[in-house]
């Protein structure tokens, strides 16, 4: 069935046939496309917008707590929701809630699956296309009702008010956050857009993982970028309607008086008591029900880009191919199981903590086993100490720091007292900013000449490498520090409390960083616009990787292949004996001698 | 311009290290001791984490390190080898990594549950120590009746408590789940015996909240529709901070209580202070008294 969709398609773009160049196609199509090449760059252009806006109202948060009431410089004027420059609580917490929103929804999820998978998925099996190439290009053009719903929400009232989690009631009943309007509203359906995009995404992958592999592309043949690709497309498949359908319960929740979330008898502002027998708990359970698995599909592909950029880079074969798929799969299967560790303090049952605490700790099994064979890849390697490499390194070393910190929070005991801390918003910054956007860094510049048939370029990779390293380990290191002294998360001043008066001079430092990290990923996408113009030329193979991606043209055109790839091998036969070069492309037939 | 990059990849988690080192001379670590005995088991589970984390940490940023050294040397000119080391992974190896972090995650994980429940499960409750605390201050508690001494009940933005009032005999009542007419209000101001455990009730009146005493380590969320008993003992009869945990709206930062920790006879005289407090309707019972505060 796959197939005839594939050939539909392919005939209903024959007007692009003659076009095998993707830079022309992109012109061609600048904005409707179901080329999986065109509908990844297209995520990819999408969420690098996205990443600068989420990074500036980062910067806003860090403003507060290292100035807290003191005019934001520049911006405070043009923003009319700032008292004269100055950030009052509500904006702070609308802030803190859509930097979360953006990073996560329209930049982390997006680039990874979105812009990533779209663009490697079928290269990497050899396929022309995806199996659905309508649907996906769909789930490239429900971002934007998600963006629109999601920018609604910045300018309905103060902004949505209940952070990225949206616990009810304080989402569920508007007169909990008066000043915020219908922003939450606006904001739940920009999730329910965004819950489309990624349903549609996942289906795709999975079909085509599962129906279009090149001939001899067998399971255990494909790369860990793929597998994981298929891993989150599961993940996400099975975890998110639940998301969708809580987050559509809160919708109506808020417009339509359900009481799905809302217990009998808050009296809320003053306003009449609530009427119903909701429960909030039952939010927790079903909003992290998806969103912990979210963690994994935030993290997952990165690590499967990670361990090929890994091989490539070290010319040396990926140690332990088989725990790699094995340790991701149990991720994904744990972390199905682990989601009541956001809610070790909610008050259920003791019991039930217990368990999630014992599954949640036995979580970072797999992962340890990951970070060994990343190492053990490196050992005895042939590195190139290029922008690509060092961002890998980057991720497995930020990697070991956020996973590290993770047991902490899963011994239950110890969450008590760190739950709701700075110590939280280490660790997950560690995990999604030190380990995937890193991988993501590194991933950009190992695809870039694939996908403009350029390389990008190395010095200002180099600088722009650095300054993000330096800059994320100086905001985000010390926040365990503020954790441990128990510094709550959300404030907009911690400073009313007489045992954190001392730690406004570490939150200067920590913003001084963040605003060095900020800047610097401008070198990034200056990097990015500037090297498809002015970057040097590469091959169809500019790193002699093995991938069947590296066999199409430097940009593939539509159709992908101009040779109908045959697979003979896995793709990380390198340094092999048997060959004299040092990589062995999946697609080069078995040597006649052997 | 390789070496830069390895002793680069080598440098920050020595910093790290170093400033771990520095912070509790600085006051970058936990506001001051834990001040219950819950609290200190709580520090030691923390401590102990820290130090299998550390060596994990220092272990394997080093052999990171050491991977990164050894391939900036395998990669100068006039190496013997002109190929990587061609290998696929090592079966002993994976099985060695998999089994020993299993154990040691194991371990950690049910060297917790103890804590867990004597803070959470009820069953596990001091209930005798909480007992005495009733007979010494002279309350009038039947078998069933809580044993909660307070209820706590957040609001956007304070936290309002609700104590029991007194008999006319001069014994405390004891607390009841709904509001008695002889009940004692206050706000922003927890005031409970020491060095005992006590239990007070939590609820919310509108959102979520999070109830929060950093220096006895003590969390948990006050719920909406729920009423959660937790305990606390602190050691010292003084005051610590009480705040806000889960975000609860604009005002979530200035949730600003405490909770005073005293003797037992200071805690029923502020308890009958109270009660004078809510009673006071200045009428003129006597003339002649009116003065005399």
């Amino acid at each position: 069935m796959s197939s005839v969709a594939a050939t539909t398609e392919t005939a209903e773009h024959g007007h692009h046939a003659h076009n095998d160049d993707l830079l022309a196609l992109l012109k061609a199509a600048p904005f409707w496309s179901t080329d999986h090449k065109v509908i990844g760059i297209q995520f990819m252009m999408t969420t690098l917008l996205m990443l600068m806006v989420g990074g500036a109202l980062a910067l806003g948060v860090r403003w507060q707590l290292a100035f807290p009431w003191e005019n934001m410089p520049f911006f405070g004027a043009l923003v009319p929701a700032t008292a004269g420059g100055q950030i009052p609580p509500e904006f702070y917490t609308m802030l803190f809630t859509m930097h979360a929103t953006v990073m996560i929804f329209l930049v982390i999820i997006p680039i990874l699956a979105g812009a990533f998978g779209n663009f490697l998925i079928p290269l990497m099996i050899g396929a022309d296309d995806m199996a659905f190439p309508m649907l996906n290009a769909l789930s490239y053009w429900f971002m934007w009702p998600a963006i629109a719903c999601f920018g609604c929400s910045f300018f309905f009232g103060g902004g949505p008010a209940a952070g990225w989690t949206s616990y009810p009631a304080l989402s569920a009943l508007s007169q909990a956050a008066p000043g915020s309007g219908h922003a939450q509203t606006f904001w739940l359906l920009g999730v329910t857009f965004v819950g489309f995009s990624s349903m549609m995404g996942s289906i795709n992958y999975m079909t085509t993982i599962i129906n279009m592999r090149a001939p001899g592309l067998t399971l255990f043949r494909m790369p860990l970028t793929i597998w994981s690709m298929f891993i989150t497309a599961i993940l996400q498949a099975f975890a998110l309607p639940v998301l969708t359908a809580a987050g559509f319960m809160l919708v109506t929740d808020r417009i339509l008086g359900t009481c799905f979330f809302v217990p009998a008898g808050l009296i809320v502002n003053n306003a009449d008591p609530t009427v119903g027998g909701g429960q909030t708990l039952l939010w927790q359970h079903l909003f992290w029900f998806y969103s912990h698995p979210a963690v994994y599909i935030m993290l997952l592909p990165a690590m499967g880009m990670v361990s090929d950029m890994l091989a490539c880079m070290c010319r040396k074969p990926i140690f332990g191919y088989k725990p790699m798929v094995y340790s991701m799969s149990a991720i994904a299967g744990l972390g199905f199981i682990v989601w009541g560790h956001h809610m070790f303090t909610s008050g259920m049952n003791p019991a039930l903590g217990m368990t999630f605490m014992i599954s949640t700790v036995m979580i970072a099994l797999p992962s340890a086993v990951k970070v060994f064979n990343w190492i053990g890849t490196i050992w005895g390697g042939k590195p190139e100490f290029n922008v690509v490499f060092l961002n890998c390194i980057a991720f497995v070393s930020m990697f070991i720091v956020g996973g590290l910190s993770g047991i902490f929070m899963a011994a239950v005991p110890v969450d008590i007292y760190i739950h709701d801390t700075y110590f939280i918003v280490a660790h997950f910054h560690y995990v999604l900013f030190g380990a995937t956007l890193f991988g993501v860094f590194g991933a950009i510049h190992f695809w870039y000449p694939k996908m403009f048939g350029r390389y990008m370029s190395e010095g200002w990779g180099k600088l722009h490498f650095f300054l993000t390293f330096v800059g994320f380990n100086g905001t985000f290191f010390p926040m365990h520090l503020l954790g441990v002294a128990g510094m709550p998360r959300r404030y907009a001043d911690p400073y009313l409390y007489p045992y954190l008066e001392h730690f406004l001079p570490m939150n200067q430092f920590m913003t001084i960083c963040a605003a060095l990290m900020g800047f610097a990923q401008f070198i990034l996408i200056g990097n990015f616009v500037l090297s498809w113009f002015f970057g040097k030329k590469a091959g169809r193979n500019p790193w002699n990787a093995n991938g069947l991606e590296w066999a199409t043209p430097s940009p593939p055109g539509h159709g992908n292949f101009d040779i109908p790839p045959v697979v003979y091998r896995g793709p990380y036969e390198y340094a092999n004996p048997d060959t004299e070069a040092d990589f062995w492309p999946q697609t080069q037939p078995p040597n006649p001698a052997t | 311009m390789k070496w830069f990059w390895c002793l680069f990849f080598a440098f920050w988690p020595i910093v790290a290290i170093v400033v771990c080192l520095l912070a509790p001379g600085n006051n970058w670590w936990f506001p001051g001791e834990a001040a219950s005995p819950l609290g200190r088991r709580i520090d030691d589970l923390f401590y102990m984490i820290l130090w299998i984390t550390s060596i994990t940490f220092v272990g394997t940023q080093l052999v990171l390190a050491y991977v990164l050294f050894k391939g900036a040397s395998d990669t100068e000119p006039g190496t013997a080898n002109e190929k990587a080391w061609f290998s696929h992974g090592s079966h002993k190896l994976e099985v060695i990594w998999s089994s020993v972090p299993a154990v040691i995650l194991l371990f950690i994980a049910f060297y917790q549950l103890d804590v867990w429940a004597e803070y959470r499960v009820k069953d596990a409750f001091p209930r005798k120590r909480m007992e005495a605390v009733f007979e010494r201050i002279h309350q009038d508690r039947q078998k069933n009746d809580s044993l909660a001494l307070a209820e706590v009940t957040a609001r956007q933005f304070e936290w309002r408590i609700r104590y029991p009032g007194f008999n006319a005999d001069g014994t405390l009542k004891a607390l009841m789940p709904d509001p008695q007419p002889t009940d004692l209000y206050a706000v922003n101001d927890l005031h409970l015996p020491a060095s005992a455990p006590v239990m007070i009730n939590l609820r919310t009146q509108d959102v979520q909240h999070s109830f929060f005493l950093p220096e006895l380590r003590i969390k948990q969320d006050a719920v909406p529709g729920l009423v959660i008993p937790i305990w606390f003992e602190a050691d010292q009869q003084r005051s610590y901070q009480l705040l806000c945990a889960e975000l609860c709206g604009w005002g979530h930062y200035k949730m600003n209580a405490r909770f005073v920790a005293e003797s037992d006879e200071q805690f029923i005289e502020y308890l009958r202070q109270l009660e004078r407090e809510q009673n006071e309707d200045r009428v003129d019972d006597a003339p002649d008294t009116d003065e005399e505060e």
